[in-house]
């Protein structure tokens, strides 16, 4: 997957899953004021985004400092990176 | 219930005719069936009966997500039931806020749809990784009761009697005490139930669901007819909203009937059978909660599901109380059996024959069984002036109920 693949399944399951406008899925959203999310939505986040990319990051440390929609475009980008890098 | 009396001000429903009681009593008028071939039922083994009584579709985006997230489809049920019992009774957010409104809505179980799911995950890899935050809130019990309170801002008693079958009368019965008894001067009450294979086979494996009218479903189920086979599960909510009497009259609603008497009791004979002893006795304890002889109702709106047993039990009950005087009829032969919402359903669409003065027929009752003879059924729609009537329901478990409602006068 490119990043722009990678970055468009993030704001396709997010939107989908919470009914979210795709007009507002910019970079600079935070999840909990622009985004509108709460913590019972954050842990459903989590469990979106282990589904759309098949991986588990529920204990990654990372996740604790995500912010904003781009916080988790980077995150998820650097995280399939790492996992696609050859052994 | 003798110490506040107790009104109706406001009623929501969806049936298996779609959202609103004007909906449901449009197809009970004119005599129509909400049951249907349920063609996925074919694939599961052992399954006989094919035939329920479903919700037409529906958006039910109106609920915004943030408290959707947390409703099964019973509670979505529930939710827009309530909303529209409060909307005709003039219902809005500070009568939510002010804790003297409560919640009593119950359903058999917990989504039996959202426990089929989970299950259906976990038994792949036994995982939980996969459970999504709000699954617990579909599932717990009192899943109906709690979502309409977070979805109105609600302060008041939040409670979920469940009781199969009996679970809306109960739920408005209880409701009409707490009022009564000053508890809380506002109860949005009634019950909820989604149709899944779990109920449709629990009846089916003891012999009770309708099986032999899977190419007609609109002739099934018919209640107290010789050519009855048993029980055609349906789903729906049916909500109320109840009112005292002088919180009514001071703040000008409408009230579209009263509630004088309630009453629940137990068969400990059997916990699947029913009984005439113990109905009739639950009918005699809501007419002294009323005050009332048999001799003054008017109507008998009878639980009568379309089983071989029950119906006759029932029948024999009805005799033994109030003999071949009071009419009586039964609606699941329109809407099936929609357990838990049942009662709410019934007693909403028996509110709209007191104001109506207009009885409504038992629908396939063509050729009565001998067993059921000794009442007076209703054949037809019939214009007749009634001003109190008996609503009953019985569920597994023993569990009765019997409720009476009146022409609302000062």
């Amino acid at each position: 997957m490119t990043d722009r693949e990678i970055i468009d399944l993030i704001d396709r399951s997010i939107a989908g899953e919470f009914e979210i406008d795709p007009e507002k899925m910019t970079p600079e959203k935070t999840l909990f004021q622009d985004l509108e999310l709460d913590s019972l939505d954050i842990v459903d986040l989590v469990i979106v985004l282990e589904k759309a990319f098949r991986f588990k990051i529920r204990e990654e440390e990372a996740i604790r400092n995500i912010r904003t929609l781009g916080d988790i475009h980077s995150f998820v980008v650097r995280k399939k990176n790492e996992l696609e890098k050859p052994a | 219930m003798s110490l506040r009396r107790v009104v109706i001000t406001g009623m929501g429903a969806l049936s298996p005719f779609g959202r609103g009681v004007d909906t449901l009593m449009e197809g009970l008028l004119q005599g129509r069936s909400g049951v249907r071939n349920i063609p996925e039922l074919a694939n599961i083994q052992g399954m006989r009966t094919r035939v329920g009584a479903l919700v037409p579709e529906f958006d039910p985006a109106e609920i915004p997500r943030k408290f959707r997230r947390s409703m099964s489809r019973m509670s979505v049920f529930a939710t827009l039931a309530a909303k529209d019992a409060a909307s005709q009774g003039g219902i809005e957010g500070e009568h939510f806020r002010s804790g003297r409104l409560g919640v009593s809505i119950g359903s058999t179980v917990g989504s039996p749809r959202t426990i089929q799911e989970f299950f259906d995950d976990f038994h792949a890899d036994h995982s939980v990784e996969r459970m999504k935050s709000t699954l617990f809130f579909h599932i717990m019990n009192h899943s109906c009761a709690a979502n309409v309170g977070h979805a109105f801002g609600i302060t008041g008693r939040i409670v979920s009697p469940s009781a199969a079958c009996s679970t809306g009368c109960l739920a408005v019965g209880y409701a009409a005490e707490m009022i009564s008894m000053g508890k809380q001067d506002f109860m949005l009450c009634g019950g909820a139930d989604e149709f899944h294979p779990l109920t449709a086979g629990t009846f089916d494996i003891m012999n009770a669901a309708s099986v032999r009218h899977n190419d007609s479903p609109g002739s099934t189920p018919r209640p107290f007819d010789a050519g009855r086979d048993g029980v055609v599960c349906a789903e729906g909510s049916g909500v109320l909203l109840l009112e005292s009497l002088d919180s009514a009259l001071g703040r000008g609603a409408g009230i579209l009937a009263e509630i004088i008497g309630f009453a629940s009791t137990s068969d400990p004979e059997s916990i699947a059978n029913p009984n005439a002893d113990a109905i009739a006795r639950c009918m005699r304890e809501a007419l002294r909660d009323a005050g009332l002889g048999p001799g003054e109702i008017d109507y008998v709106n009878a639980h009568a599901t379309g089983t071989a047993l029950g119906d006759i039990a029932e029948c024999e009950a009805i005799h033994a109380v109030f003999g071949d005087r009071v009419p009586a009829s039964s609606l699941k032969g329109n809407i099936g059996h929609a357990m838990a919402a049942s009662g709410a359903l019934e007693i909403s669409a028996s509110v709209e024959m007191l104001r109506r003065e207009t009885l409504l027929p038992t629908h396939n009752l063509e050729d009565i069984d001998p067993s059921c003879g000794s009442i007076r059924h209703v054949r037809e729609v019939t214009s007749r002036p009634i001003r109190t009537l008996m609503k009953n329901n019985f569920a597994l478990g023993g569990v009765n109920s019997s409720i009476i409602l009146r022409r609302f006068h000062r």
